[in-house]
């Protein structure tokens, strides 16, 4: 034994510590490692995580109301909102230079838009003030100037919402993302008709669920099948599984509008075969059951894919040596083929529940009102009825949702548990 | 073979024949009978429907025709979980979910026997191949020696009386082999089990079994005891198969009692003793084991070899020779004292005794 294993660190021939010279050997190797993903890296960060962080910050990012009237969130500070009083003149005057100098940069209608997100009625107060702003007599006071224009300026809510969102972030967005809003006494849910977000939520959920669901029923016997039919059946097979990948989205998307619908093929060759009668056609496509039946058809083939390499995998004999030691054939399969393709399960699952619940675009075509995800709803606030911030709570909500249930995964199923190929 | 005969046996083909595809048979008219407490192998290349017969008795390929009968019952129609018979795979096939002791239990727990008995008679499995204090770990942790171990311990654990092994020391390493082909065949002694045992392996074969079938092209070339099978080959396949063999080339001339005279292709002429070969005229394949070779000029069929190639193997010496044009000619020398030493290229006189030389289907 040489006196380094004794005495202290193992060096290495010129004398320097093993450690020190090891990692100044693989230095070199990782530097280059990190050349190679380099462009990736970029490309990843400037186009995915970049874009996402931002989405993500607007969804507590409320610089608006500070940036555009800045003297009037300064005075508005000092005045107690729950006194049932008006502001006083100061605030007034504040408010009458603030909108002189956004009405110049048409800056006025933006903050109208974000208030109006509080408090409707807020862009068109807004709006008709800044038509005026500039017309006001020196001689009046402010407060009775602004009253005169509309009635909203003398209401003591007009005020506590510019109050209330006046600092630079706000959990607003997320408490109107829970169906609830910030009123004087803390937040207080919405009224039972204007509840909609945790109704969508649950109901993505369930569907989503429900489709995985389908899909791990529908694709087990299919991958079995390709994993242990003779190879040119098998290839067959694979093709028709692969065909719907290959065709459109949006094609496969009509397609089932075309068979679901009221006068559909489905509905017609049931009256025809007399299950139904023809006043009593199924409602099958713009509801639930039609993003349903859609959508497990469409990510079939990301459950069946993953449970055939798995099943791939698993040597035939291991059924043959359960029968040969006594087992019956749904014995043999139960306790021994089941357990090994348990990671094409996890993997199957977790790739459709992911891809499913934040689905947009066959919700929208095919889902009508009750079949709509919460996906539908944050593109219509980016889209429809711009309001970035409450699209960002949502999607906010989205991911920690996905994220929340892949760590219950992981303690349940555990993740290593997974396999993809 | 007697119908008798198939009736008595503990294990029967009866005309068995099999077929994939409709087109070829891969198992053509198989007849063999098994006594009870016997170690059976099926020997033969690959391809030669040993492991096809192996199946089919264990019920995961159905005859095409003919009857296989276990303990004089047609056992055709019943599936292999009913059938009780053990079986060890080529890759062992142990669970990889389940802990060892997981595995030796599963036979017992398809049949429904008693947690405590279970665990007694897992126990008693493992005790019986030195396995004892592995039953929590999983196959992933056991060597292969291991492994094989424990999927013939899975095979014994609900003590069949029939256990069939498929090429179940072929992923080992050769020291790792032989030494398990002595349990295996100690287990065997001990349990008085039936055991029908496919390899391509002679020496294997040669080693373990009461009686070994040489299967070839879908049918059984020879069924005989190991030394019967080397030292009396049936025809010329068995005889090129088992073990190391000479072969000559020759027409018959003349029969005399249970020897032949033959000519030698290439001009020489001698004694053989017929075993499977025609009548004067024909042609024929003479064998002979390079053992039964000698470098000297004493025995009644002479011939002058010269020396190709020598390859020393301690204690033996190879000796390739051309012999009536057969450039393939092996000899072996002992390596001990008072034997001739040759050189390459030297002319040497060789012989070998009449009955040493069997006359074989050409």
């Amino acid at each position: 034994m040489s006196d380094a294993t004794t005495t202290g660190p193992v060096l290495a021939a010129d004398g320097t510590p093993l450690k020190k010279s090891l990692s100044k050997a693989l230095r070199r190797q990782k530097i280059r490692a990190l050349m190679l993903i380099a462009p990736l890296l970029l490309f990843v960060t400037v186009t995915f995580i970049l874009p996402i962080g931002d989405m993500l910050f607007r969804s507590v990012e409320n610089e608006i109301v500070s940036n555009i009237l800045p003297r009037t969130v300064v005075e508005l500070d000092s005045w107690d909102s729950t006194s049932g009083d008006l502001p006083d003149e100061a605030v007034y005057a504040a408010l009458a230079a603030d909108l002189l100098i956004a009405v110049e940069n048409r800056t006025h209608i933006k903050v109208g838009i974000r208030l109006n997100y509080e408090l409707s009625g807020m862009t068109s107060l807004f709006k008709k003030t800044g038509r005026v702003v500039d017309d006001f007599d020196p001689d009046l006071t402010f407060a009775e100037q602004f009253i005169d224009i509309r009635d909203d300026w003398g209401e003591v809510e007009t005020w506590q919402t510019i109050q209330m969102y006046s600092s630079v972030y706000t959990n607003g967005y997320f408490v109107s993302a829970i169906d609830m809003r910030k009123g004087p006494d803390g937040l207080e849910r919405l009224p039972d008709g204007q509840r909609v977000y945790i109704t969508s939520m649950i109901r993505t959920l369930v569907m989503t669920l429900a489709i995985t669901l389908l899909c791990l029923i529908i694709g087990y016997p299919v991958a079995w099948l390709l994993a242990n039919l003779p190879m040119a059946k098998a290839n067959l097979l694979m093709i028709l599984v692969l065909l719907p990948f290959w065709t459109s989205l949006l094609v496969r998307t009509s397609a089932w509008k075309v068979l679901l619908q009221k006068q559909g093929v489905i509905n017609d060759v049931l009256v025809w075969i007399g299950i139904i009668s023809d006043d009593s056609r199924l409602a099958m496509i713009n509801n639930q059951a039609g993003t349903i039946i859609t959508m497990t058809h469409i990510l079939l083939p990301f459950m069946i894919l993953p449970l055939y390499s798995v099943m791939k995998g698993i040597p035939p004999t291991y059924l043959r040596a359960a029968k040969s030691l006594g087992a019956t054939n749904w014995t043999a399969f139960w306790r021994v083929y089941f357990p090994q393709s348990v990671p094409g399960i996890g993997a199957g699952a977790i790739l459709v529940f992911i891809l499913s619940v934040g689905y947009y675009i066959t919700p929208e075509l095919v889902g009508g009102p009750s079949g709509k995800f919460l996906s539908n709803w944050i593109a219509e606030f980016v889209l429809a009825r711009p309001n970035w911030g409450l699209a960002a709570a949502l999607g906010a909500i989205l991911l920690g949702l996905v994220m929340f249930l892949y760590v219950l995964y992981d303690k349940i199923v555990g993740i290593d548990n997974v396999k993809l190929g | 073979m007697a119908l008798d005969d198939l009736k008595n046996a503990y294990v029967a083909f009866d005309r068995v024949q099999k077929s994939y595809d409709g087109e070829i048979l891969v198992v053509k008219d198989l007849n063999l009978a098994i006594g009870k407490g016997e170690f059976l192998t099926m020997l033969g290349p690959s391809g030669s429907g040993k492991t096809t017969c192996l199946m089919m008795l264990a019920g995961f390929e159905t005859a095409t025709h003919g009857d296989i009968l276990l303990d004089g019952k047609p056992i055709n129609n019943i599936p292999p979980h009913k059938r009780g018979i053990g079986m060890v795979f080529q890759n062992y096939a142990l669970f990889p979910h389940m802990t060892v002791g997981e595995n030796l239990a599963f036979p017992l727990e398809v049949r429904k026997i008693g947690k405590s008995e279970r665990d007694d008679m897992v126990k008693a499995a493992l005790d019986m191949v030195q396995m004892g204090d592995f039953a929590g770990r999983r196959p992933a942790q056991l060597s292969g020696g291991q492994q094989q171990r424990i999927a013939l311990a899975r095979a014994l654990v609900f003590k069949p009386e029939l256990v069939l092994m498929d090429e179940p020391l072929g992923a080992l390493d050769k020291q790792l082999r032989e030494q398990m082909q002595y349990e295996i065949k100690h287990l065997h002694e001990s349990l008085g089990i039936t055991v029908v045992y496919v390899t391509h392996d002679q020496s294997e074969a040669l080693t373990m079994s009461d009686r070994v079938a040489v299967f070839e092209d879908g049918r059984i070339q020879q069924l005989a005891t190991p030394a019967d099978l080397y030292e009396r080959p049936e025809n010329a396949f068995v005889a090129q198969f088992i073990g190391e063999n000479n072969t000559l080339n020759a027409t018959i001339t003349g029969v005399e009692g249970n020897m032949v005279a033959v000519d030698i292709d290439g001009g020489m002429k001698g004694h053989a003793l017929a075993v499977n070969c025609g009548g004067v005229g024909t042609r024929t394949i003479l064998s002979i084991r390079p053992e039964r070779v000698a470098l000297n000029s004493d025995g009644p069929n002479k011939a002058d070899a010269k020396v190709m190639e020598l390859i020393y193997l301690g204690d033996h010496i190879r000796c390739r020779l051309v012999v009536s044009g057969n450039d393939k000619f092996i000899v072996k020398v002992p390596n001990s004292a008072g034997q001739k030493h040759l050189v390459v290229g030297e002319t040497t006189p060789i012989s070998w005794h009449s009955e040493d030389c069997r006359a074989l289907d050409a």
